[in-house]
């Protein structure tokens, strides 16, 4: 393995497109002069955007000082909860496997914030804001991953299993969920529904075989899906470029058009997300969108994220490219919030997780009997099923 | 008839010889020859039944001779259910063996279609789909190609109402496909993967030996709402015939039928071996010249308990159990090999719950631990002779 290790960073790296996609949170330039009630137009940097087989996303996007700074609060509260996730894993209260999205909070908010609950969207296991974002609270997140029955999945799915009404579902296995969402773009086809499914997926996944199958067949069908990547650079322990041979992932789908986007800017991710749903509602069959963006934390909470990248790196990407504060900027910069204001939100954030922790953690763990519950659908069970030890067996 | 492609996909869709392989199944007693037998068929739940008196329900009911391939057919088409949506390779034109003949004609092509050779796809956009709500029954073509589908079975179809706790489930979900062997589709072509999926708890498991017992488990595996895969043993497709019943009727899943009644041994079985196990049972009562001198006249008498299974998963254990308390021998026959296999995990049972009654070791008559082989097909098979032996031995035990 060395060897072959030797020959790999022999391989020169891939050859950069003529420009970059830009990745920093804060280029966006104000185009008009904010207005706090009246929506306003922006501009987004120039390089926000690359695209496959088709044209980019417009540059100017309308946006209002009511949508940022409900964006400003969410992306707070979902990194403030992934920071408590991270304590209490370290407490040894939350047992399993947790993934954390801190540093990809603008792609879950800005894919929120251009979908309705009508819009189907399946995930992996890094999905916790999307609890909060669509349906669930925070206190049914964390009691999740605490395995308590205030939990989304009653404390049985952990986290890598959350579900809401409107959000199908965290997938435990690399790539499983994609094919999932062809299903479920599908369904929504045949219903004659005006809705996306965003099948979401990471670089790592997209390597994947059953990735490649479910590309054919939605667009052999034309069917409303939205392929997102999210390029977080790493998948688990290997960059891109030693684990990919094309690390342009939105031009991964063969003859389905695709778009790169900057996934540290919010309002570049809501851009695109809207321009990704009008494209699949108006039956051109589905589009590839790789959010490009960066993790902060390791893989799970087992990797330190530090053994396959440098502090340094982590460092400058926190400091120069990080999607709240690029948000921030935008909101003081553009005269729509004071940093004392934008603050208070931040505290608000803080103590309403506070007290959702604290909320979880009194709810109890699931009882023992449901050890046996939603195996089948009730009444068409087996009659019966073998227990921890050999005197225990439930009768249903 | 459909151009295959050459080298992976079985090349001949031929009905399996006149007197052929199996001539058991011809002049088996367990198919119904006249519809007067059909309509007697234990276990039958008519969907628009009224009453709970069964020789009721046979008053004015028609039935049509079939084979297994329109049996399945006809189950499919009174699915009834304006969201079911069929999709598999091949699926729109009939299928290798015919099981959804002219369905897109009937029922339209956006609900009947084709997919591309896409295992694992089909059985995730199969899982999506019944997710949101649709009937979804999919069709692997051989069960032999199931294996890229594994994880989407087991990870996300069993699993995907557990995790979520009921928020979400893939119940609407069957995976059917032809399994078992013919005599000469060796590796990929021949195999029975039941006892693989023996494990993923959340799915069921239903393997039918005949038309009439096809139509109504597979009516009562769309409905089920559990995701189920129906294992339709390749070589009943033609060569077991009977009376079918025409109205739309359910068998219950999860419930082992007796076929013959018997206070000596149990032989436990389902699919193909069913028959090669009546077959066996003559042999032992009347066995032909050849075999005599080798059945002793002390077993001839012999009365056997011959239970198809059905279910695989959740099985019968109840009626296995009681069975076997009674008679004290049991012998478990099926096709695929033995190590890991479904008899091993009856057999563990069994000998559990029965210790103090069986009278002899539970025997299993099975496949080799090898790969299906090619040439050597019938040797592989738990053909009569094997089964006949072991009933010997287990009776003289």
């Amino acid at each position: 393995m060395a060897s072959l290790a030797r020959i790999r960073s022999a391989v020169p790296r891939r050859m950069h497109l003529a420009r970059a996609i830009q990745t920093a949170a804060d280029t966006t330039q104000l185009h008009q002069d904010a207005s706090h009630s009246e929506p306003f137009t922006v501009k987004l940097h120039e390089d926000s955007f690359h695209g496959y087989r088709t044209d980019t996303p417009g540059l100017d996007v309308e946006v209002t000082k009511e949508n940022l700074m409900r964006w400003y609060k969410e992306m707070n509260v979902i990194r403030r909860v992934e920071q408590a996730a991270d304590a209490l894993y370290k407490q040894k209260l939350i047992r399993g496997f947790c993934h954390l999205a801190i540093g990809q909070e603008a792609i879950s908010v800005g894919l929120n914030s251009a979908t309705t609950f009508e819009d189907k969207i399946i995930s992996s296991y890094r999905t916790h804001p999307f609890v909060i974002l669509r349906g669930g609270t925070i206190k049914s997140l964390v009691g999740e991953l605490l395995g308590r029955v205030c939990g989304v999945s009653k404390g049985k799915g952990g986290s890598m299993h959350v579900f809401t009404e409107a959000f199908q579902g965290g997938h435990g296995i690399v790539g499983a969920q994609v094919p999932l969402g062809a299903g479920l773009a599908f369904a929504q086809k045949y219903l004659g529904k005006k809705t996306a499914t965003f099948a979401m997926y990471g670089d790592g996944a997209s390597n994947q075989g059953q990735v490649f199958e479910s590309f054919n067949m939605a667009k052999l069908w034309n069917l409303p899906c939205v392929f997102v990547c999210e390029n977080n650079k790493y998948g688990m322990g290997t960059s891109a470029e030693r684990s990919s041979s094309n690390t342009a992932y939105y031009t991964r789908g063969d003859t389905i058009p695709g778009i790169q986007v900057n996934g540290m800017d919010i309002i570049a991710v809501h851009q695109a997300t809207k321009f990704a749903k009008d494209w699949v509602t108006s039956e051109k069959g589905p589009l590839l969108v790789e959010f490009v963006t960066y993790r902060y934390a390791g893989h799970s909470m087992s990797d330190p994220g530090t053994t396959y990248r440098t502090r340094e790196e982590i460092q400058r990407m926190r400091s120069t490219q990080d999607p709240i504060r690029g948000l921030q900027r935008y909101i003081t910069e553009w005269g729509l919030a004071s940093e004392d204001e934008l603050k208070a939100i931040d505290k608000e954030a803080k103590t309403e997780v506070e007290q959702a922790v604290e909320e979880a953690k009194a709810s109890p763990f699931p009882d023992e009997s449901e050890l046996w519950t939603d195996i089948y659908s009730a009444g068409t069970e087996p009659p019966f099923m073998r227990g921890r030890d050999r005197e225990e067996m439930h009768y249903y | 008839m459909i151009q295959q492609r050459s080298g992976r996909r079985w090349q001949s869709t031929e009905a399996h010889p006149a007197g052929g392989h199996l001539p058991s199944i011809a002049t088996s007693t367990f198919l119904k020859p006249t519809p007067d037998v059909a309509l007697r068929t234990p276990g039958l739940r008519y969907a628009d039944q009224t009453g709970s008196d069964p020789t009721k329900e046979m008053v004015g009911r028609e039935t049509r001779k079939m084979n297994m391939y329109q049996a399945v057919r006809d189950a499919i088409a009174l699915s009834k259910d304006d969201t079911a949506v069929v999709f598999g390779e091949d699926v729109a034109f009939g299928g290798v063996f015919r099981c959804t003949m002219g369905l897109a004609e009937e029922f339209g092509r956006e609900r009947v279609f084709n997919t591309p050779l896409t295992e694992q796809g089909i059985a995730g956009f199969g899982i999506g789909l019944a997710s949101m709500g649709h009937t979804a029954i999919a069709e692997i073509q051989f069960a032999d190609y199931i294996f890229p589908a594994f994880d989407q079975i087991v990870n996300e179809a069993a699993k995907f109402r557990f995790r979520s706790h009921g928020n979400f489930n893939v119940g609407k979900l069957t995976i059917r496909c032809p399994s078992m062997a013919v005599g000469h589709g060796g590796h990929y072509h021949s195999q029975s993967p039941e006892g693989f999926f023996m494990g993923a708890h959340g799915i069921k498991i239903v393997i039918p030996r005949s038309p009439i017992q096809a139509k109504g488990l597979l009516l009562s595996s769309i409905r089920d709402p559990n995701p189920v895969i129906f294992m339709e043993p390749k070589v009943l497709y033609r060569s077991s015939v009977e009376q079918v019943p025409m109205d739309d009727y359910e068998i219950e899943l999860g419930k082992a039928e007796t076929l013959t009644r018997g206070n000596d041994l149990t032989i436990v079985s389902w699919g193909t071996p069913v028959y090669h196990c009546e077959t066996a049972m003559k042999m032992l009562s009347h066995p032909p010249p050849s075999l005599a001198p080798n059945v002793p006249a002390s077993v001839r008498g012999a009365k056997i308990e011959l239970i198809d299974l059905r279910t695989i998963m959740p099985w019968d254990v109840q009626t296995v159990a009681e069975s076997v308390n009674r008679t004290g021998r049991l012998i478990v026959v099926h096709e695929a090999g033995r190590t890991g296999g479904v008899g091993a995990e009856i057999g563990a049972e069994i000998q559990k719950r029965c210790f103090l009654k069986l009278n002899a070791p539970v025997r299993l008559v099975t496949g080799w631990d090898t790969p299906v082989p090619m040439q050597y097909e019938k040797f592989y098979m738990p053909d009569p002779i094997r089964i006949l032996d072991a009933v010997i031995e287990t009776l003289n035990y």
